[in-house]
């Protein structure tokens, strides 16, 4: 990705940019940015991918093995953390640096500077959250939804979390506005909104959601802050507050969140599968309402998190119902994409796969979302491993395949190469082997009960905890070859054509050279 | 140094050191203040540290954003950027603080009940003789102390508050006549006026203090009265240091009767502070 520094455009400037590293700490451009921002949600996936090797060598078998019960809740909680605010949000806003200008027209993003400090944000909070491990009494071990009163306990290490998530909000919020605005008011003539890739969409919901929950999030934690240190009893009973009230305003954040995990992805394969089936997305409009329904509907639905908490039963309802409602939108593009591929002149290069993966597994997610949306279900379900099975079916094989496919997608519009098709496939299928058996096998020790967050077990949960640990420890390693295609791609890959994709047809493949200049777009082209 | 896409018209800034400077000044600010938090006489350096890099690096962001403004580097498309991102980030400043009126009206509708004497969802577990009427400190808290009435100084300020909104709209005619001596006039009448409200709050938080016994630590109601009047007085202290800068720019010549989205940006954050207080002084005053 860092292969991109074409200056192939029509007329001469003369701008000289610094070059060496302080071309990366100053740049206002959105392509080096988004190249930010994607290395840096590697290199979280990694930490975070590390501590979930950690956790699975724990529970390779019962009994304490390696890490004691309060590191293993400090790996618990940060693998958390990382992974969706270090490692899932981050390389979405990545893709939408680099591909909403170019998808759009625009010639950069429309606060190019703002842009730079949402990225570099992110580097000071991971700083935080990682060195906490180090203080004394470690990092925060609450889990990553911090639940008071464990995390209105705890020491320093909760503190550098609570100013972490702190910066990363401000990060996101700069980042949304960002979108908001480009999308908005730096669109090309002609690209009226209902004519914007659902890529473009997607984010355009995604921001908007951003918007609304993330200052709600700053608001929880600066609550826990006081409640830890200046007295103050939002959470405590003995003043007049709840600990129940705590979650539920975190899940008014929270559950968006996990939208905003997965819509950006439904933008991702909204554009692949198209490309690869040859054939226009089936249902385009549908697509659109469908996005922004599951956007509205996921702001009324956060108590479902909280079955077990204590609800009056018609709380229980509306949140069950409003719940299982959502799978109407989500079901409606399931069967645009399928629409879509129905008599495509389909071939399956490694983004296809992911993408199909992606409608596959998610499905799945999908249907064990439902399954616990339901009350009497979920009383037996809540913190088990089948609620573990259900959300790594959703942000694993649901936004982090959906990355993959973009990755494979686009890198050969930002370097200019092709990555290694054959091992490409290589990568989907052991992703896809080892993923189910890493996280088939929870839904069964999930259903037999067996509790999250625990290091040790009973020994009739052996089994399969150790397959699971194999299959984890086989996609942490897979995901090492991942980054062997990508920078042999950057390296040493075949030059790339314009269009390398027969079925592509937004701006970036047919208006763009092969890798996109360093500055494009800056006369905006005409869409029809 | 600077790339200006020339033919689509939009500014597109040269590289920068300021994020850079702002994220240096973040860190120590982070940190310092874990620290401090938790007595480490470390922590009160890297907090002022960080915090005097965070003034040097607004100081060069904004400087640098008015230059370019009045250099004439803005134009139609870059002004509507920033209206659409100045009304996305007081709408994110409204959602911050719906969290905090959120768990004023949790607490006043639901834990509170469930905690008294009637309440039959705990089943007057836990304490015996608690009534749970508003204002209270919570079942657990025996100080007495006495709540902030509404007709004194909070309706004065509110008062001081909505007049400002009316001298701010003032100078925005006279700005747009291009009356040079009204926009500076009552754009001072409006910084006066926030600074006469900060004040006011400051002295109802040492009345509420020393007479009336009411605290930060006074459960329920200390927590909400204190968090809320508490951020709404820090952004309009923020509120009115950007009307400051915006006077300082006036003064210098800065603005034209059509081009002055600085002015405006800082206009909708003072209805938006003056909007949040009617809202407090409903439900954490009157109510």
């Amino acid at each position: 990705m860092a292969a991109v520094h074409g200056d192939a455009h029509s007329h001469g400037h003369d701008d000289h940019h610094p070059s060496g590293i302080m071309r990366w700490i100053t740049t206002t451009n959105h392509k080096d940015i988004g190249t930010m921002y994607l290395w840096f949600s590697f290199a979280m996936f990694l930490v975070g991918g590390t501590l979930a090797m950690g956790i699975r060598a724990e529970l390779f078998q019962p009994g304490i093995q390696i890490l004691e019960p309060e590191l293993f809740n400090q790996f618990t909680t940060l693998h958390g953390l990382i992974m969706v605010f270090g490692a899932i949000m981050p390389a979405f806003v990545g893709f939408a640096n680099w591909q909403v200008p170019l998808m759009i027209g625009a010639p950069d993003m429309a606060f190019a500077r703002m842009n730079n400090w949402s990225f570099w944000l992110l580097p000071v909070a991971a700083t935080l959250l990682v060195s906490s491990f180090f203080v004394p009494g470690g990092a925060a071990a609450g889990g990553w939804t911090f639940y008071p009163p464990l995390s209105t306990q705890g020491g320093l290490g909760v503190d550098l979390m609570i100013f972490a998530v702190h910066i990363l909000g401000a990060s996101s919020i700069m980042g949304s506005i960002n979108i908001i605005t480009t999308i908005l008011n730096m669109r090309a003539p002609g690209m009226t909104l209902m004519k914007m890739p659902m890529f473009v969409w997607t984010w355009l919901i995604t921001a908007y959601l951003l918007v609304l929950v993330m200052p709600v999030l700053a608001g929880t934690v600066t609550m826990l802050l006081t409640d830890r240190h200046f007295g103050t009893s939002f959470f405590n009973a003995a003043g007049g507050g709840d600990p129940v009230m705590f979650q539920h305003i975190f899940w008014f954040f929270g559950h968006p969140e996990v939208y905003i995990m997965i819509l950006p992805s439904f933008g991702i394969v909204s554009e692949v599968i198209p490309t690869f089936s040859r054939k226009p997305l089936f249902g385009y409009s549908s697509m659109v309402y469908a996005t922004a329904s599951i956007a509205i509907l996921s702001c009324v639905v956060w108590a479902h998190h909280m079955f077990t908490a204590g609800m009056p039963t018609v709380g229980q309802l509306f949140f069950m119902y409003a719940t299982m409602l959502i799978a109407v939108p989500t079901g409606v593009k399931v069967f645009n994409w399928t629409a879509t591929m129905w008599r495509g002149s389909m071939t399956f290069e490694t983004p296809m796969l992911f993408a199909i993966g992606f409608i596959f597994l998610f499905v799945i997610g999908g249907f064990s979302g439902v399954i616990c949306a339901i009350v009497p279900i979920d009383i037996q379900v809540q913190d088990t491993y089948y609620v573990i099975a259900h959300f790594h079916y959703v942000l694993v094989s649901g936004s982090l395949f959906a990355l993959f496919a973009g990755a494979y997608y686009w890198i050969p519009k930002w370097t200019g190469r092709m990555y290694n098709e054959t091992l490409g496939k290589w990568h989907f299928w052991l992703s896809m082997f080892f993923f189910n058996l890493t996280f088939f096998v929870q839904h069964f020790l999930g259903l037999a009960g067996m509790p999250r967050r625990i290091p040790d077990y009973n020994l009739q949960f052996a089994d399969f905890n150790m397959v699971s640990s194999i299959g984890a420890f086989g996609f942490g390693l897979t995901q090492l070859l991942f980054l062997y295609v990508m920078i042999n791609c950057i390296r040493s890959g075949e030059k790339a054509p314009q269009k390398p994709w027969d079925g592509a047809t937004t701006l970036e493949w047919t208006h763009l050279p092969t890798p996109a200049p360093y500055h494009s777009f800056e006369k905006p082209p005409v869409v029809n | 140094m600077s790339h200006e896409s020339g033919h689509g018209g939009y500014y597109v800034p040269a590289p920068s050191m300021y994020p850079i400077i702002g994220s240096t000044a973040i860190l120590f600010m982070g940190s310092g203040a874990a620290l401090t938090m938790n007595k480490i006489e470390l922590g009160y350096g890297l907090l002022a540290f960080g915090f005097a890099i965070l003034i040097y690096m607004l100081f060069g962001w904004f400087g640098t954003v008015a230059r370019e403004s009045e250099g004439g580097k803005y134009g139609e498309q870059v002004d509507k950027s920033f209206r659409w991102g100045m009304s996305w980030f007081i709408f994110t400043e409204v959602m911050f603080f719906c969290a905090f009126f959120g768990a004023l009206f949790y607490m006043r509708n639901f834990s509170i009940p469930w905690l008294s004497e009637e309440s039959t969802v705990l089943g007057n577990a836990f304490w015996s003789s608690y009534n749970g009427t508003w204002p209270t400190a919570g079942p657990g808290k025996h100080d007495e102390f006495t709540s902030m009435g509404a007709w004194g100084l909070p309706a004065f300020n509110t008062l001081l508050l909505l007049t400002s909104g009316v001298t701010v709209t003032f100078a925005h005619w006279a700005l747009k006549k291009n009356d040079r001596a009204g926009l500076k006039n009552w754009l001072l009448a409006t910084v006066l006026l926030g600074a006469l409200f900060i004040a006011c709050q400051a002295y109802e938080y040492v009345h509420a203090y020393n007479d009336l016994n009411l605290k930060l630590t006074t459960g329920a109601y200390g927590s909400t009265f204190f968090m809320l009047t508490g951020f709404h007085g820090f952004h309009v202290t923020i509120g009115t240091i950007m009307l400051l800068v915006i006077y300082f720019r006036s003064a210098a010549g800065h603005f034209t009767p059509e081009h002055h989205f600085g002015f405006e940006g800082v206009a909708w954050y003072w209805h938006f502070v003056d909007v949040v207080w009617l809202g407090l002084f409903v439900f954490v005053y009157l109510m």
